[in-house]
């Protein structure tokens, strides 16, 4: 690991000691916050005890359904929107307002159509991922440098060929960024909906733990949700550096 | 040189000197994984009062590290630098203006702000700021432009902003480094007859960076021929020319031999550099 | 026709599609789920005139929670990226943090959040305060990384006093990404206050809307929803504006 790193490695470490001490010594209450050594042993036991596996199980496959479906649909919808300039010109207001409005506002009537199940967290997810990747992949085709367009034609490569051997990775940064924000804006999606409204989950799961007054088991999942998150980010980052670097040379 | 007169500390330099470089050294410090390089020098030279000096070199030589020791902006990892008489070391002397490669003019202001921009925060008063201000965007062709922003203009109109912005401060030595890189070759040759012009109106001496030869053979007094890197001077040209020259120049015969003799030197150093610029980003990290 | 005229038309039939599609969801789903536009329209008008003292409390309560978070979001997060920014190192460290806080679903702090502050009015004002400090923060230590270096050798050779390069050149230069950072902290701090609301709280116009679902008051929902959402639009729809004018100089 790099001298930056081990530096951030520390400074992380000394917070969370730093929260341990506080903790213990009683500088934050107890009934507030658990010391984070005994976060970590009430996940590992909540765990192998295998009660909160429905809820992981179910809140995975939401953010798995999500995920896929956005990434499938966004990435389609950005190429056929940047093919047509107009219609692209039309929507882009729409665009940029589609994030700024607080559309967890319609999970409500999502619920009220669909009734209180797996479907609507799942359209909260895809809903708040799509339009990501949607963008990304419009501005990934744009940032496509038109001569490697010539270069196709004088090989005389079909459509979907040339989207594929040659958009693709030269947009593939950008793609990149959209995987990315489809993977956070996911999780956000379907933990939040279960959060507000929803009969399981681990969004679900933390609120009635915390409505339970039980600390254990709400400081537990949250624990996992953030293991969950952190680790699959460095997954796609660590996988980002890679590919980027052999292919842009970054 | 006669080491007396330097010891005045702001009186008189020696034989007409403006600045000098004694033994000049710049090491850049390894950083995570990479070897420290040493990218220019040692370097020696004397600038005379007055004079157009150009300094040629191939691509990586340490031209660029050259002017910004010169100018104040970097200390010398050896060697002293000095200009009228006074040391450089790490700050920019009053009397020095410097033009960059890329384009410096502020997108926030307009062309007038711009120039007038180092007169303000000096404190001048606002007719004297006026008068330099107006005069230089009229001596840089600009003054029909005076109240557009840079965005609106050319690449070429806005390094006439830099400089515009630069020659408010009536510097005595200015340092231009590859000032017209980035402009197609026929505004490059324009832009030298300028950068003439203003020479012969300022009086000051200057000290151009180039990559092109025939930029550096047609407007300099002397031409400083850069090895690759480290880079140290293989030769000093001097052309001789009349001070009242412009571009037309390439006409004279003397230009084809001063053009020959610098890429008689250059084309072995080019390859060189070519070389290591080759090695670089096949090899990667080297070993630290 | 005007190409400005015919992209006006163009986003109007679009938000004519939107509106058909809604009317045609309406009729799919029942009353017991949604209103057509013209009745959401109409009780809009209902909560702006004959319900108005109620509807005008819960808006305040929104209203004030959202101003104080932003206002907090705003100065924090300025205060946390403009250090990083200026400091090479801290910036190096603590960036991947940043990012890593952005993609994390905050919804899962909440919990934390209420046992600290308790529910009321500070805790609204903490959920919409983390959703808003992180992207101000990203935004603006880039705005102060991406400075152009040619700006700062140039007021280096003005011999500018420190002071002097903050405000002349330093400030334009960043201003621009800064304002971006401000926009999408105040969309994101208005979504943590509604979510907060939705979740855990007894007035407010997210309140309003959870409270309708559980009563089946399908009226209020969509109105409320409809309201929130024009709102948030104009509101971006002038900072997008702001944006634009900044980075046009550029």
């Amino acid at each position: 690991m790099s001298r930056i790193g081990w530096i951030r490695l520390a400074v992380l470490l000394a917070l969370v000691a730093l929260l341990e001490i506080l903790v213990r010594i009683g500088s934050i209450p107890y009934k507030t916050m658990l010391p984070p050594s005994e976060m970590l042993t009430a996940l590992v036991r909540l765990l192998a005890a295998g009660t909160a596996t429905r809820d992981i199980v179910q809140t995975l496959t939401c953010v798995g359904a999500a995920l896929v479906s956005s990434v499938v649909a966004g990435f389609g919808l950005g190429v056929a929107i940047h093919r047509f300039p107009r219609v692209r010109r039309a929507l882009e207001p729409f665009f940029a307002t589609y994030y700024a409005v607080p559309f967890f506002i319609f999970y409500p009537v999502l619920i009220a159509i669909f009734d209180l199940s797996l479907l609507p967290i799942i359209l909260m997810g895809f809903a708040f991922a799509v339009i990501a990747m949607c963008i990304a992949t419009i501005n990934g085709l744009d940032r496509v440098p038109r001569v490697l367009g010539k270069v196709a034609r004088m090989h005389r490569m079909r459509e979907f060929e040339t989207a594929v051997r040659m958009k693709l990775p030269a947009a593939a940064p950008h793609l990149f960024t959209g995987l990315k924000l489809c993977v956070a804006y996911s999780f956000i999606g379907v933990i939040a909906s279960e959060f507000i409204l929803a009969p399981s989950g681990l969004g679900h799961a933390i609120a009635y733990a915390y409505n339970d007054f039980d600390n254990r088991t709400m400081y537990a999942l949250m624990l996992f949700v953030m293991i969950v998150v952190v680790t699959l980010n460095m997954l796609l980052h660590g996988w980002e550096q890679r590919l980027l670097k052999r292919w842009h040379g970054r | 040189m006669d080491a007396g007169a330097s010891r005045n500390g702001g009186g008189r330099v020696a034989a007409g000197h403006h600045a000098e470089l004694r033994g000049v050294t710049r090491v850049y410090p390894a950083v995570a994984g990479y070897r420290p390089v040493h990218a220019l020098g040692p370097v020696d030279l004397d600038l005379r009062r007055g004079e157009f000096f150009s300094v040629v070199g191939p691509s990586g030589c340490g031209k660029s590290t050259l002017l910004k020791v010169l100018a104040g902006l970097q200390p010398p990892s050896a060697g002293k630098c000095s200009f009228e008489g006074k040391p450089v070391h790490g700050q920019v002397p009053e009397g020095v203006g410097v033009v960059f490669q890329e384009d410096a003019s502020f997108p926030w202001l307009t062309v007038w702000d711009n120039a007038a921009f180092g007169l303000r925060r000096a404190g001048v008063d606002s007719a004297e700021i006026e008068r330099r201000v107006g005069d230089a965007l009229a001596f840089m062709g600009l003054k029909d432009f005076q109240r557009a922003y840079p965005a609106q203009l050319s690449g070429g109109m806005r390094q006439r902003v830099c400089i515009a912005r630069t020659l408010v401060l009536q510097p005595r030595l200015i340092l231009l480094d590859e000032p017209f890189g980035a402009l197609d070759a026929q505004t490059r040759l324009l832009m030298g007859d300028e950068v003439l012009r203003l020479w012969r109106r300022t009086g000051a001496t200057i000290l151009l960076i180039t990559h092109a030869l025939d930029e550096a053979a047609m407007l300099s007094d002397r031409v400083g021929v850069m090895s690759a890197r480290p880079g140290r001077f293989l030769d000093l040209v001097e052309t001789k020319w009349p001070k009242e020259r412009d571009s037309t120049i390439v006409s004279e015969a003397g230009f084809g031999e001063v053009t020959a003799r610098l890429w008689h030197h250059l084309r072995g150093e080019s390859m060189k550099a070519l070389g290591q610029s080759g090695a670089a980003a096949a090899g990667g990290r080297a070993e630290a | 026709m005007t190409s400005a005229a015919k992209r006006g038309f163009d986003i109007l039939l679009v938000l004519a599609a939107l509106v058909a599609g809604w009317q045609a969801l309406y009729h799919v789903a029942g009353e017991t789920a949604l209103t057509s536009p013209a009745q959401t329209v109409a009780y809009v008008g209902e909560l702006f005139t004959t319900k108005s003292a109620m509807f005008g409390r819960h808006a305040w309560e929104t209203g004030r929670a959202f101003l104080m978070a932003l206002g907090l979001s705003y100065l924090i997060g300025l205060a946390i990226g403009v250090a990083l920014g200026a400091h090479r190192l801290s910036g190096a460290v603590g960036e991947p943090i940043l990012v890593a806080l952005y993609s994390l679903p905050k919804v899962t702090l909440y919990p934390v959040i209420l046992l600290v502050f308790g529910l009321g009015l500070s805790a609204k004002v903490a959920f919409g305060a983390i959703h808003g400090v992180v992207p101000v923060a990203i935004f603006a230590m880039n705005a102060i990384r991406h400075i152009k270096p040619a700006y700062l050798k140039t007021a280096k050779t003005m011999r500018l006093a420190p002071h002097q390069v903050v405000a002349t050149v330093i400030v334009p230069a960043a201003l621009p990404e800064i304002v971006t950072g401000l926009r999408v902290g105040f969309s994101l701090t208005l979504l943590g206050v509604i979510i907060g609301e939705m979740f855990a709280s007894k007035q407010g116009l997210g309140f309003m809307v959870i409270n309708a679902i559980n009563l089946a008051d399908v009226e209020t929902m969509m109105a409320v929803a409809l309201i929130l959402f024009v709102a948030a639009a104009i509101a971006n729809g002038i900072l997008l504006w702001i944006d634009h004018r900044l980075h046009k100089r550029v």
